[in-house]
């Protein structure tokens, strides 16, 4: 008996946003990445095109961190001291997207880096890899804000994706964008009201910036309540497919950061012996909170483990065949 | 399930006789509506009416359940696309595969283990599948008996051969197991089996069409204890059919689609298998069937679960008490948060990870978070002091340490008055916070 499949028709689509610029376009990127474009729910190829598959960055930090479980050491020890080889790393040998470099060493508590320094590491890493780059600061507004505008002077031209800008703290990330022509973080607490809010607020300050927000919806990591962030990314993603214009915007996940403070993620093996391996645990801790994200309709994905990214890789391999009837 | 009483009342008779004790067919029909009536209290309903009203009244995915007793796995009743609309109600049963051709009895014994214990919830594996790589009916029969003797879990039997079906199935057919599978070729069998014997059968289509069509002649011979799988194993392709059975089911009423849905893995690396699984468990599969076994392989899966068929209009409470993490006595201090489970078991990771004993004291703000509950005035200093004198505090911790949540600074001058002369500290904002204040104060 033949069945009549049931297509969706959706109004609009998410918008597409260009990150990175090439030589001829004022930068010194090797390539752009296109996020965005959907016009259909997840990989429902069937009714709708996902234009651009989702791309994945690896975290490099512009200090070494001193509390990743000790085996990330095999993998990031021999570079974590300089930021510009280590991202060499995550892109030659890990395959990665593209970069988020997170400014940690700017955090007073950490090494209290000053915006000079900052825009050296943001420099560093430009000069080592051709993949476009994300640039976060160290996560405290009041020394953040300090940073947000030499290093978006410093990187005029990259078409950087800059962040984050937070409803009660915006202006200073947005201002160096506007001025630098960047790409904006918008990350908002769980909350589909405060996301919204939140984009009309940087678009009030310049309307250029619409179609160079990504939306960071905050991901929490699997068992902390992601199912909270994923059906808030169900009814955003739901949302821009139905003509919500302050929705349509592609969403970034920090994952990797999420998962590596779980319990079940740090847990060495012998105080769990219960919940199995400690490594092989954290890896698909992370691929499965990667894995759910997909499916409520992440766009970019910052990850940290290698091994968890290349699960993934292949998994987006996967979703992106052809699934029409 | 849906209807208006006007829909209804255009099947009824409209005689008005009263003899349902209703004053009228509209009145009777208002009342079915509103689930206040039987339709049964109407003598003169026809058949073609009753079984309208009969399949236009059922949920639009049938509930079918696979074993018995304790470990009875409900599948399917499903009425939602997305879980923010409602719910989702019935847990995906996830299976661990075991071939007859390995070694069965340390597979389930494995398999026995799978059972978790985190964020104060117990995460079973709830369903084992046993499949006939031999070809081999006694041997197949062997590892199904080996299986049973060792688990009470639901099981899955995993072979097209009537014949070899039929010989499991005298060793377990009382343990209600789920049939895989019957097709277009050995559906009349099956169907037999299955229905002599009671037990769950999954249907197997080349595709949707032809699982439809399965559907509509097993119906035929009667049998409505039914599990669909349209085939499909990439993953791309699973997710299209799985969403087509679930959109088709609950939007359109389409009936042949109203039971609950089958996945099996395809992948053969552990890694990738397990996060295919994932994509099924997330996008409406009522059963998952993988080979995984490992600890920290199932661990994320069933926290998923967990995670996804949780109501989302509820919040996740902890009890309200005072709670020792490591080996906390009267010289620890006390930490205060809320009873929202997120909340508490984060801010309970992180202060097992400072490795310093300490207490808990989570407030009954209603599942709220700390915020939240501040704004709502749940969070009070008058009820964090009145949730210490309840909790044993006062007696069992000599050493009188508060640490309040940073977002609620504003409550420490109040809440050393209102506790009686605690000392209350403030902590830090976030949870993640938790290691570095504790390292400094306690250390």
């Amino acid at each position: 008996m033949a069945v009549e499949i049931l297509k969706e028709k959706y109004r609009s689509k998410v918008g597409e946003v260009v990150l990175g610029a090439t030589k001829e376009e004022g930068g010194t990127r090797s390539h752009t990445i296109t996020v965005g474009g959907e016009t259909s729910l997840p990989y429902l190829h069937f009714e709708g095109e996902t234009p651009n598959r989702p791309v994945m960055a690896l975290e490099v930090w512009d200090t070494a961190p001193t509390e990743w479980p000790p085996f990330f050491e095999k993998f990031y020890g021999d570079v974590w001291n300089d930021p510009g080889e280590w991202a060499k790393k995550c892109v030659n040998e890990f395959g990665a997207d593209l970069i988020q470099l997170r400014l940690a060493g700017a955090d007073p508590d950490i090494n209290d880096a000053s915006p000079e320094d900052c825009t050296v590491a943001v420099k560093k890493v430009l000069e080592a890899v051709g993949v476009p780059l994300i640039v976060i600061g160290c996560g405290k507004p009041e020394k953040d804000n300090l940073i947000y505008a030499p290093v978006a002077e410093a990187a005029a031209g990259e078409n950087l994706l800059l962040g984050v800008a937070e409803l009660e703290n915006y202006k200073a990330v947005n201002s160096a964008c506007m001025a630098n022509k960047h790409n904006i973080i918008a990350s908002s607490p769980i909350d589909i009201n405060i996301c919204k809010q939140l984009n009309i607020l940087i678009i009030e300050m310049s309307t250029a910036m619409a179609n160079r927000i990504i939306i960071d919806p905050t991901v929490a990591a699997l068992g902390y309540g992601a199912e909270y962030s994923f059906s808030i990314m169900e009814r955003a993603r739901n949302g821009a497919l139905q003509g919500d214009k302050m929705l349509g915007m592609p969403m970034i996940g920090n994952i990797g950061s999420e998962v590596w403070r779980t319990k079940e993620a740090i847990t060495p093996t012998e105080d769990e012996p219960g919940w199995g391996e400690q490594e092989e645990r954290g890896i698909l801790w992370e691929a499965t909170t990667a894995m759910a994200y997909l499916q409520s309709g992440i766009d970019m994905l910052v990850m940290r483990h290698p091994e968890a990214l290349k699960i993934i890789e292949k998994q987006i391999d996967d979703l992106m065949q052809d699934n029409s009837y | 399930m849906g209807l208006t009483g006007l829909e209804i009342y255009k099947h009824l008779p409209k005689t008005n006789c009263k003899e349902c004790g209703s004053p009228t067919c509209l009145a009777f029909a208002m009342a079915l509506a509103a689930g206040k009536a039987s339709l049964d209290a109407c003598p003169y309903v026809s058949d073609e009416a009753k079984e309208a009203l009969d399949s236009a009244s059922a949920p639009p995915i049938k509930l079918v359940k696979v074993g018995t007793g304790d470990h009875v796995v409900d599948l399917g009743e499903e009425t939602e696309i997305f879980r923010h609309d409602k719910r989702f109600f019935h847990p995906t049963g996830l299976a661990v595969l075991i071939s007859d051709t390995e070694d069965v009895a340390a597979k389930v014994e494995k398999f026995e283990d799978l059972k978790f214990h985190r964020v104060g919830l117990d995460y079973v594996t709830d369903m084992v599948a046993v499949k006939c790589d031999s070809g081999d009916a006694a041997k197949f029969k062997e590892a199904v008996e080996t299986v049973a003797g060792k688990t009470e879990k639901a099981m899955v039997l995993l072979t097209e051969d009537p014949a070899v079906m039929e010989a499991a199935l005298d060793v377990v057919a009382d343990r209600k197991p789920l049939l895989w599978a019957a097709t277009a070729d050995n559906y009349e069998k099956m169907t037999e089996l299955a229905k002599g014997k009671e037990c769950p059968l999954v249907l197997k289509g080349k595709d949707l069409h032809e699982t439809a069509e399965l559907v509509e002649k097993v119906v035929a011979l009667g049998y409505k204890e039914l599990v669909l799988d349209s085939g499909a194993r990439e993953t791309s392709k699973a997710l299209a059919d799985l969403t087509q059975f679930r959109r088709l089911a609950v939007r359109k009423k389409f009936r042949p689609f109203g039971y609950p849905v089958f996945a099996i893995t395809s992948k053969d690396d552990p890694r990738e298998e397990v996060i295919q699984a994932g994509v099924y468990l997330s996008k409406y599969a009522d059963v998952v069937v993988m080979k995984a076994c490992e600890k920290q392989q199932l661990l994320p899966l069933l926290s998923w679960r967990q995670n996804i068929y949780t109501d989302p209009q509820k919040p996740v409470a902890v009890e309200a008490k005072l709670n020792a993490v490591g080996d906390a006595d009267e010289n620890s201090p006390v930490y205060i948060t809320t009873n929202f489970s997120l909340t508490y078991f984060l801010v309970e990771g992180e202060i097992e990870a400072t490795r310093i004993p300490s207490w808990i004291l989570s407030v009954d703000t209603a599942g709220t978070s700390v915020l939240t509950a501040y704004a709502d005035n749940k969070f009070s200093a008058e009820i964090i002091a009145e949730a210490l004198k309840k909790s044993g505090a006062e007696e069992n911790v000599k050493r009188h340490t508060l640490i309040l949540p940073g977002y609620v600074a504003v409550l420490k001058g109040s809440l050393e008055e209102e506790s009686g002369g605690w000392e209350v500290m403030v902590g830090p904002r976030e949870a993640s916070g938790i290691n570095k204040f504790a390292k400094e104060k306690f250390a």
